[in-house]
């Protein structure tokens, strides 16, 4: 076998494990956190919106 | 159908939090920057052109408040003789070669840039280009970079077509584990 061929299966070997564990992580179910802080990001975002006529004054 | 582009912010959070565990190698630490990151955007919104690349866009965000924090951290606890960077370097055992089991020392080992290089684009699916534009670098200084560590890996595993790796719960472990020296 060539090396670069032998080459080329080894980095596919690192991409394929990285990939396994970074899609692991990425499709875990949020941490409350995240909702809470989305929940608390669209609530201040839909408070701003309704206030802002007020600077028409 | 709506045109807030804070509604796909939410679709790239899993994928926020998977970079931010390669870079800060720890979980909690990770959520904060993914937090830290998910305020900026939501609250700079206006900033993001529709149309371009929302992922990038989250990625460059979330990078720069880890290096922000990280800088920081690294002048309250610096290093000066690089002590902890030789801690982390594994020693090989008794034949010579990392085991499977390694696989967190041997990525820890690897310079912050390769990490981040080599997830966005062995891992993230990000193009050269993508994955340039978020590091904010050329885009041969990503492909140096990912092959650079590609080549560390392999060298640290002493993986080869007759001795691959293999599959196991320790190659996540590898990526998420906590590594005190950058937390």
């Amino acid at each position: 076998m060539s090396r670069l061929s032998q080459s080329q299966g080894v980095e596919q070997e690192i991409d394929k494990q990285l990939k396994r564990a970074y899609e692991d992580i990425a499709n875990q179910e949020l941490p409350s956190r995240f909702t809470e802080l989305l929940d608390r990001l669209r609530s201040q975002q839909s408070g701003n919106a309704t206030s802002e006529p007020a600077h028409d004054k | 159908m709506t045109n807030d582009p804070r509604d796909e912010i939410v679709e790239h959070l899993g994928s926020m939090r998977a970079f931010a565990m390669s870079l800060t190698r720890n979980s909690a630490l990770a959520d904060d920057m993914v937090q830290d990151a998910l305020e900026k955007a939501w609250t700079n919104i206006e900033k993001f052109q529709p149309g371009t690349n929302m992922r990038a866009w989250l990625f460059t965000i979330l990078r720069n408040t880890y290096y922000s924090h990280h800088r920081k951290r690294r002048r309250e606890v610096e290093d000066k003789d690089g002590d902890m960077s030789a801690g982390l370097a594994q020693k090989p055992d008794h034949d010579g070669r990392l085991q499977m089991r390694d696989f967190s020392q041997a990525f820890g080992t690897l310079p912050e840039e390769q990490r981040e290089a080599l997830v966005l684009v062995g891992a993230g699916g990000f193009s050269y280009e993508e994955a340039a534009e978020t590091c904010g670098v050329a885009i041969g200084t990503i492909k140096s970079r990912v092959n650079r560590g590609r080549a560390r890996l392999a060298e640290l595993m002493d993986v080869s077509e007759e001795s691959p790796m293999e599959v196991t719960e320790v190659v996540t472990q590898g990526i998420v584990t906590v590594n005190q020296s950058i937390a």
